[in-house]
């Protein structure tokens, strides 16, 4: 068999193979890909009875898929932020000791503006709106 | 070809820490033979690609199904629905298992007709037939996984006739479905047996399966033996490398285009979520590669004289799976004459036994 000729099957036999190879590498990269599965938008929970949470103490509350940090500051204040730790996705906590909000993962510190203290987290927690509507307290993302 | 031809240069680092020259040795070498029915031979290798062929489209599925009731038929739906070429890559799992069946069984049957299970090769026959046995415990295993209506009666159906085995039935039964009914618990197992358990041993038992292949070199029919030697010559042999493997690989891509023809034709159906608490459907049956001994079930009697006709049907096809397993030690006489015609009737009757009460047990 002549030289081009040997060159012109290679090339038809490994193009074939190649063509091949990436059509079952497609679909299979493509299926491997999780499809976007759209929420119900959450604007607002109930977060519980007001008398439960008493005055510096927090608690965790789903808002959606997502967790709240609400924290009864003092009698009458009530503070709510994202729970997620802007750090690397930990879930935070309110410290009653300093009345502060800590994520134990790496040590980062949150005042109750949600501004980072120390540590660190990168941003400040997004702030949520906390309303009392009768004895319910009620946690809502800030327009 | 390189690799028939000599090693590159190149390939030094490679050589060194690898030793492919042993390889290519081996692979120059090897040889197939080439007689009328040598197209036989690429049945063995169809089978072992659409093995491989499962292995990946499983790993795939298992990156988003969920072996629970609550959640398993839901898992499966989302995939055919929302996953991108999620219909396709169930489809070629369901399409290549029912295909690797398949072929196993032609495989099967064109090694009892070509006598290739003949001494030495009484090891690569048991090892074969351990392996078809594995493919349809894979196929027992994955059809409850969906958890759909016809694979929840298929399974306590399945199970069910395990409990008639005398003595250990009950423990059997209660071992397969993880508690005395079929539910969440025999889901779970099914899905440890069908990913973890039955692979692994699989695996075990394919390398074995390969390196007696190997070992005794591919088997030729006697006739063909028979007839060259009257010539005075040898039986012509092909190089498995590249000649026979190229032949081999078209063979794949045949395979591979009846597949993917199949499976996007007819996309499997997912059917109705299982309700243990629903009547069994109407025309239930299981999938084609059971159903020989589904439609013989269907005949024998509730009693035959004292026995009961579900065991007497279970003891029956013990005892004619173990003359089949047992196939090359009673198709050689104590003489050492071979029973070619006992070998071939036996092989008929089989095959005709199942095709035919396969086709009954289907449209009846």
């Amino acid at each position: 068999m002549n030289e081009p000729r040997r060159n012109l099957l290679r090339w038809l036999l490994g193009g074939g193979l190649s063509a091949s190879l990436i059509s079952f590498l497609y679909p299979a990269f493509k299926f491997m890909n999780p499809p976007d599965i759209p929420e119900a938008s959450v604007n607002e929970v109930a977060a519980g009875k007001v008398q439960d949470l008493r005055p510096n103490q927090g608690k965790i509350v789903k808002f959606g898929t997502l967790p709240v940090l609400l924290v009864h500051t003092t009698e009458t204040e009530w503070r709510a932020f994202s729970g997620v730790c802007t750090h690397l996705n930990c879930t935070v906590q309110y410290k009653d000791s300093s009345h502060q909000i800590w994520c134990a993962c790496h040590n980062g510190l949150y005042n109750l503006n949600g501004q980072v203290v120390s540590g660190p987290p990168p941003h400040p927690l997004e702030e949520y709106s906390v309303h009392i509507r009768g004895d319910e307290v009620v946690v809502s993302r800030k327009a | 070809m390189a690799l028939a031809t000599g090693p590159p240069q190149q390939s030094g680092w490679l050589e060194e820490r690898l030793g492919l020259a042993s390889i290519r040795a081996f692979l120059a070498h090897k040889t197939v033979p080439v007689h009328a029915h040598t197209m036989w031979y690429y049945f063995g290798g169809i089978t072992l690609f659409l093995f491989v062929i499962q292995v990946l489209t499983g790993t795939l599925l298992l990156l988003y199904y969920r072996p629970s009731p609550a959640e398993a038929y839901e898992s499966v739906q989302f995939i055919v629905t929302r996953v991108q070429f999620g219909w396709l890559i169930r489809s070629i799992h369901s399409w290549s298992a029912n295909l690797m069946i398949l072929s196993a069984f032609i495989h099967m049957f064109s090694v009892v007709f070509l006598r290739a299970f003949r001494r030495p090769r009484e090891l690569t026959w048991l090892s074969g037939i351990a392996l078809l046995g594995l493919a349809l415990a894979f196929g027992f295993s994955g059809y409850l996984l969906p958890w759909n209506t016809v694979s929840y009666f298929a399974t306590k159906v399945g199970t069910d006739m395990a409990a008639a085995v005398p003595v250990v039935g009950h423990q059997l039964a209660r071992f397969l479905r993880g508690g005395n009914d079929v539910g969440g618990a025999t889901l779970t197992r099914f899905f440890g047996f069908h990913v973890a358990v039955l692979p692994g041993i699989t695996t075990l038992l394919l390398m074995s399966h390969l390196a007696l292949v190997q070992k005794h070199g591919m088997s030729s029919p006697q006739w063909a033996v028979e007839e060259y030697s009257r010539k005075g010559q040898p039986i012509p042999q092909m190089p498995f490398f590249p000649n026979f493997f190229l032949r081999e690989l078209m063979a794949w891509y045949a395979a591979l285009g009846v597949l993917g023809s199949l499976a996007a034709l007819f996309p499997w159906e997912l059917g109705v979520k299982a309700d243990p608490f629903a009547s069994a459907p109407a025309g239930i049956r299981p999938e084609w590669y059971f159903l020989a001994p589904f439609y013989t079930l269907k005949l024998i009697p509730s009693h035959v004289l004292v026995f009961d006709g579900e065991l007497v049907g279970l003891l029956g096809f013990g005892l004619l799976a173990l003359w089949w397993v047992a196939l090359p030690f009673w198709a050689v006489s104590r003489q050492g004459v071979e029973r070619t015609r006992w070998v071939t009737g036996a092989g008929v009757l089989l095959l005709a036994y199942l095709t035919t009460f396969s086709a009954l047990g289907y449209w009846r």
